[in-house]
């Protein structure tokens, strides 16, 4: 058996630990030795990985951007190893009432626009870029911070205000505009899609500097949904088929200030 | 060009999925479809489903099937062959799942002790599950509670004490079927039913002889400690076969002749109604319970010998206790007389001592059918409890 591979990830749901138990067990089944544990946040994982404390970190994108740059200032690498299918070029969306007066983002100026978390790429972070220079007065909701927009809490009350009436526009990922359709937070029908950005990449499994993962990653890789003791965890997890990690997609996300270049905290009032 | 799936105006978050769906069960992984129609985030809704559903999105609302759904599906079983053929052996990881039903594999295994078809089944259970529904009866209106009762007193107190004793006589009737259907695997339903069935009874059975020992007075009669210990001991047996055989064609058999006997004895038509309807249903138990011990003993003829050395634990571990409770057989024999005039009594006792003899005789008839010799099953009845349950 190889030397025993600690893994970081963040808490920000119980599942999380069926989660990783279950990937445990299965791992160490087929010999390779490996153990996980929990953050309360990203910014301790990160710190954490970037210290030689843990070998591998589920990372959030904020949280692989800012691995890489405290890595850096200390003349050391971390990689993006894997990630998961659904990690890729997701979407977020800016969205009205259908019955709204508003059809382009230029619309929106001077008008609010309701965000989730401080924090979190997909409801924040990059729509607000994608509305950079048009002067929108910004509603956010600080629901789970810390957890990069992992709780899905504050997109959900961004979308909340906007049926509402509370505020002129909403912006949420693709997955979620689908899902608070059919959930009924937006009913079918009752929102209109004025903008939408670049497509970009979600979470990496980010290797920490001089870590050798590749028995792990190997082992991750061939994990296959027609596996019957895999896939209740592959459905928890949020994926069919796990894929290599690949790191040109996070340039958006990287543009903004959230971080310094030296990987310090610069968002006011983020407080994780 | 592949093939094209048209929504119209239906968009993915208001089932426009389900007609993707069906297009793509046509194909094969790696095939492609193409979508139309003119809901306004339709591109969106379907990169994102298809995210979600493992299928690759192209441009232009192609969408390349993914293996995802085979995969589900690659070693997925069916619970049995049929929905009406039962299996010689139900698998634990078939869990919940109906019997026919196509699973999925992975989910968590079923934590139930009796998954063998002949540990458990008996031909009848379909049928007596049927009768059991079709003879179902309200415990309000059935009995005639309301109905002229003047009961002496002296007799009355022995209705009471009677039906003190057929209450938690019923009790452990209700807890010992309730306990064996939470540990016997639903493949078998027809027999989880009959056992949900005849606990369903049980619990009516309670009701009625309650109400009944409290139609004129407010307090109930005894509890003999050796009647409870003989009603334990049932309850002690953890074997599915051995506890249906004791409780239901040993006890619940000689509890056939004891309701009968206070019917025929009834001072009032509301003591006559319960212990008729009672037995109505205890005879449905008995049927089972025979039937089902005849068929483990068809399959295995040594089986006889594991019925025996259960009836003579029981009987070693209650050799020590007092059985029925004084009160209890005074009772009987006090309605059976109708009054204190000792050739009354004379008669009550007399009428007392045939029911036993009645209630041997069911036993080795019973005992006979399921397999024993005729010499074996006298012996064997005779050990049965004193307590007649």
């Amino acid at each position: 058996m190889s030397r025993e591979l600690i893994l970081g990830a963040v808490a920000y749901d119980p599942k999380v630990v069926t989660i990783w138990s279950g990937f445990r067990a299965w791992f160490r089944e087929r010999g390779v030795d490996f153990d996980f544990v929990l953050y309360s946040q990203y910014e301790r994982q990160v710190e954490a990985l970037v210290d030689g404390a843990i070998d591998l970190a589920w990372n959030s994108p904020l949280a692989w951007i800012r691995a890489g740059r405290l890595a850096r200032r200390r003349g050391l690498d971390v990689r993006a190893v894997a990630m998961r299918d659904t990690d890729r070029d997701l979407t977020s969306v800016v969205v009205v009432r259908a019955d709204s007066d508003l059809h382009t983002l230029d619309d929106l100026r001077g008008r609010t626009v309701a965000t989730g978390a401080i924090d979190s790429p997909q409801s924040t972070l990059l729509p607000l870029a994608l509305l950079a220079e048009r002067d929108v007065k910004v509603r956010r909701h600080d629901v789970g911070v810390g957890l990069h927009g992992d709780h899905i809490g504050g997109e959900r009350d961004a979308a909340k205000a906007l049926r509402a009436g509370e505020v002129d526009a909403a912006t949420v990922i693709d997955g979620n505009l689908l899902l608070f359709g059919r959930e009924g937070v937006l009913p079918s029908g009752s929102v209109r899609v004025i903008g939408q950005t670049a497509p970009y990449d979600h979470c990496n499994l980010t290797a920490g500097p001089g870590v050798n993962a590749s028995e792990f990653v190997q082992l991750l890789l061939s994990m296959s949904y027609a596996d019957d003791q895999a896939r209740p965890l592959l459905d928890l997890e949020g994926l069919k088929q796990w894929l290599p990690g690949r790191t040109d997609h996070y340039e958006g996300l990287a543009a903004t200030d959230f971080y310094t270049q030296d990987g310090a905290l610069n968002a006011a009032g983020y407080r994780p | 060009m592949p093939p094209v799936i048209d929504l119209d105006g239906l968009g993915l978050d208001n089932g426009g999925h389900l007609l993707i769906d069906r297009a793509l069960s046509t194909l094969r992984p790696g095939e492609s479809l193409t979508v139309s129609g003119h809901h306004p985030a339709l591109e969106i809704h379907l990169a994102a489903w298809c995210r979600a559903e493992g299928h690759l999105y192209r441009r232009e609302l192609t969408v390349v099937k993914g293996p995802a759904d085979a995969e589900r599906w690659a070693h997925a079983e069916r619970a049995g062959e049929a929905a009406a053929t039962v299996a010689e052996h139900a698998k634990l990881q078939w869990g919940l799942a109906a019997r026919g039903a196509l699973i999925e594999p992975g989910g968590p295994p079923l934590d139930v002790d009796w998954a063998e078809r002949d540990h458990v089944w008996a031909d009848i259970a379909p049928q007596l599950y049927a009768q059991a529904n079709a003879s179902q009866w309200n415990p309000a209106t059935a009995v005639d509670w309301a109905g002229p009762h003047v009961v002496p007193q002296d007799i009355e107190t022995a209705v009471v004490q009677i039906m003190t004793y057929l209450v938690e006589n019923e009790q452990a009737a209700l807890m010992i079927p309730a306990r064996m259907l939470a540990r016997l695997h639903p493949h078998y339903r027809e027999v989880m039913q009959l056992l949900a069935a005849q606990a369903a009874d049980e619990a009516r059975h309670v009701e009625i002889f309650t109400r009944r020992a409290l139609l004129h007075r407010d307090v109930l009669g005894v509890s003999g400690a050796g009647g409870r210990s003989s009603l334990q001991s049932l309850l002690d047996e953890p074997d599915f076969t051995l506890a249906s055989f004791l409780l239901s064609v040993l006890g619940e058999g000689s509890f056939l002749d004891l309701l009968r006997f206070i019917q025929r004895h009834a001072p009032d038509r509301a003591t006559a109604d319960v212990t008729r309807l009672a037995g109505r249903d205890e005879a449905r138990h008995v049927a089972f319970g025979v039937a089902h011990t005849a068929h483990v003993v068809r399959s295995d003829p040594a089986h006889l010998i594991r019925l025996r050395a259960a009836v003579e634990r029981r009987h070693s571990v209650l050799a020590d206790t007092a059985g029925l409770n004084r009160e209890v057989f005074d009772s009987l024999v006090v309605l059976a007389a109708g009054s204190w005039t000792p050739a009354a009594v004379a008669r009550g006792w007399q009428e007392v001592q045939r029911l036993q003899a009645a209630m041997d005789e069911g036993r080795q008839r019973r005992l006979e059918f399921i397999g024993f010799p005729p010499d074996e099953a006298t012996a064997i009845s005779a050990l049965h409890t004193r307590n007649f349950m």
